[in-house]
């Protein structure tokens, strides 16, 4: 157990690293880092200080260090269009897009986990033809037309729901749907064809011969072992969601990470899409890295 | 799930065998193959056959409703946007973006993805590790994060998106086409051919290459729904194709703002994305189905 959570630490590490490098070779693209991180007004004096301070006129892997440094410290400059650290504005802004992100989560677990076990109950059913045509379908649509038309349908005909903003719990209710959507297709398959493995078992069949009610055998014995299959791809899903959350979001004018990014990348406000970019990554990596440790502790098998 | 029959003796008359692969043309995914030539044929043809300009201001004829609905008229089809531009052209010339977008993603990103997994796969050791790596370190940044900053740093275009989606998507090939490599390389004719002093390039291509491009097809075609997608959001947010060019998803861009007076303006082009991925990704089902009995059972 102990080097299960050693290994994945040090493989999480590595990846930020790894993360942290791109996101700096992106920067030096374009050439002339100091153009993108500064407004276009800056004055000279302001210009010679963060090329001084990026150093610029060493080598680029002692660049890299020196980003690298930096950001250790928290330290991506200021965002000029908010006036305050940018690593600072990014977890100001982070936990309402966790919040969506779990909203969403759930939304897709809710309706995936009983479509993929009725679906493989059912096999061949009305219920598993409609979970196909929902998979299908919800794979060809991009999250935010789907936010669109429940705007559409729920705000501006039905006027149940409120369609932009963050003011009640009621707001959460359709970016998680158009969020949560695209991987209720997937789980369901996942689930499904999990259940139907378990359910050829011989320890169902021997659950059924021996008269253990139906009900019995699919939620308790059968469930839970077509559970983890899902659980070791949830982390797949849950970046999924991170990214789609910066679509979603500006879609619902939700005050999350994924907006203030996508207005920092109109505003020229590099610092904030650097930090951003950079947090969600490790946001990303920390919750895979999650993800395999709760699979360990979940299955005994892996664990020894 | 069911094993295919064995191959009949006499060839009937309803198959053909266009690869050396024999199929029923009753299993033929017909509609989405014509919807895919449909999406084709407003590639090509564009404003040439579009019924009006997609670009015409028509300040006059702006909301009109499609035909169906009162105030609407056959003139206008799909009904006109903020500005009387005719929707139906609009999306006509659109499926231009999306199918350019769609063919050099595809080709780069299988190409460098292709290359760079078989180089990992037949060579293993060292070279494999730091592709493997690269790769497991660019999926770390999620695709849309990744997107948007390249697209901060690059002026934003049509070879912007077609960058950053390559960027995004080349690991899928290098990961898959990887593990195909993995295996075909251990056969027994790839070993003669070393024994005979084939150099690597030449087992690459007579019996490396010929035996992956069912897979590459395959992949190829399975991810044209999620480049159009992609696309799509983009522009959605600004970042991907600019005006004046027509993209489905600036055009869902633009009806955002009119979403309580114009329904249409978001439900048509976000049906033609619908539409053209579900028809993509129902005929890589079957190619897959038809080329990789293997893999049937995913």
């Amino acid at each position: 157990m102990k080097s299960v959570l050693l290994k994945g630490l040090a493989n999480a590490l590595i990846s930020i690293i790894g993360a942290s490098l791109i996101i700096f070779v992106i920067s030096r693209l374009s050439g002339d880092p100091v153009v993108l991180m500064l407004p276009i007004d800056a004055p000279k004096s302001a210009i010679d200080a963060l090329r001084a301070n990026l150093g610029l006129d060493k080598p680029l892997w002692q660049q890299y260090l020196i980003f690298l440094a930096h950001a250790v410290q928290g330290d991506f400059g200021n965002s000029y269009r908010w006036q305050m650290p940018a690593l600072q504005l990014v977890f100001e802004r982070l936990p309402a897009t966790i919040e969506l992100a779990v909203a969403a989560f759930s939304f897709s677990v809710l309706l995936a986990v009983p479509l993929g076990v009725l679906s493989a109950v059912y096999q061949g059913s009305w219920i598993d033809q409609f979970g196909r045509i929902l998979a299908m379908t919800g794979q060809a649509v991009p999250s935010f037309w789907i936010g669109l038309i429940l705007i559409l349908v729920f705000a501006v005909d039905l006027g149940w729901l409120p369609a932009f903003g963050a003011d009640s719990p009621k707001h959460v209710i359709l970016p998680a749907i158009s969020l949560g959507w695209y991987p209720v297709a997937a789980q369901t398959r996942i689930i499904r064809s999990g259940m139907l493995e378990v359910l050829d078992s011989d320890y169902i069949r021997m659950g059924r011969a021996v008269g253990t009610p139906e009900r019995l055998l699919i939620w308790k014995y059968a469930f839970r072992n077509a559970l983890l299959p899902l659980v070791t791809i949830m982390g797949v899903y849950f970046a999924a969601m991170l990214s789609g959350a910066f679509v979603v979001e500006t879609v619902f004018a939700w005050p999350g990470l994924g907006r203030t990014v996508v207005e920092a990348v109109f505003s020229r406000d590099y610092p904030v899409v650097q930090a951003g970019v950079l947090v969600t990554s490790i946001v990303f990596i920390l919750s895979n890295f999650l993800v395999d440790l709760s699979y360990s502790l979940i299955d005994p098998r892996i664990r020894r | 799930m069911s094993v295919t029959s064995a191959p009949a003796p006499a060839i009937p008359l309803s198959t053909i065998q266009p690869f050396g692969v024999r199929f029923r043309l009753k299993g033929v995914p017909w509609i989405p193959l014509f919807i895919l030539t449909l999406v084709m044929i407003g590639a090509i043809g564009g404003e040439y056959i579009t019924p009006h300009d997609p670009n015409a201001l028509n300040l006059g004829a702006a909301f009109r409703p499609p035909f169906w609905q009162a105030g609407g008229s056959t003139e206008y089809l799909l009904g006109t946007d903020n500005l009387g531009r005719d929707v139906l052209s609009k999306i006509m010339v659109g499926a231009r973006v999306s199918v350019i977008v769609a063919f050099y993603a595809i080709i780069f990103s299988g190409a460098i993805g292709t290359l760079l997994g078989i180089i990992a796969g037949y060579f293993g050791g060292w070279i494999d590790t730091v592709i493997v790596r690269i790769a497991e370190i660019k999926m770390s940044i999620p695709g849309l994060a990744l997107a948007l900053i390249l697209s901060a740093t690059l002026d934003p275009g049509l070879t912007t998106v077609i960058i950053v989606i390559v960027f995004t998507y080349w690991t899928w090939y290098a990961r898959i086409i990887r593990s195909e490599i993995l295996s075909l390389k251990e056969r027994d004719y790839v070993a003669f051919a070393k024994v005979a002093g084939c150099g690597p390039l030449t087992i690459f291509r007579r019996h490396l290459l010929p035996n992956i491009f069912n897979t590459l097809l395959v992949l190829a075609t399975l991810q044209v729904g999620q480049v159009i997608i992609f696309e799509a959001s983009l522009s959605f947010l600004g970042l991907g194709i600019q005006p004046p060019d027509v993209s489905w998803g600036l055009m869902l861009a633009d009806a955002r703002q009119y979403i309580t007076y114009a329904w249409w303006g978001i439900t048509m082009p976000g049906i033609a994305i619908m539409l053209t991925c579900l028809s993509s990704n129902l005929t890589g089902d079957w190619l897959r189905d038809l080329l990789d009995p293997q893999r049937r059972q995913l």
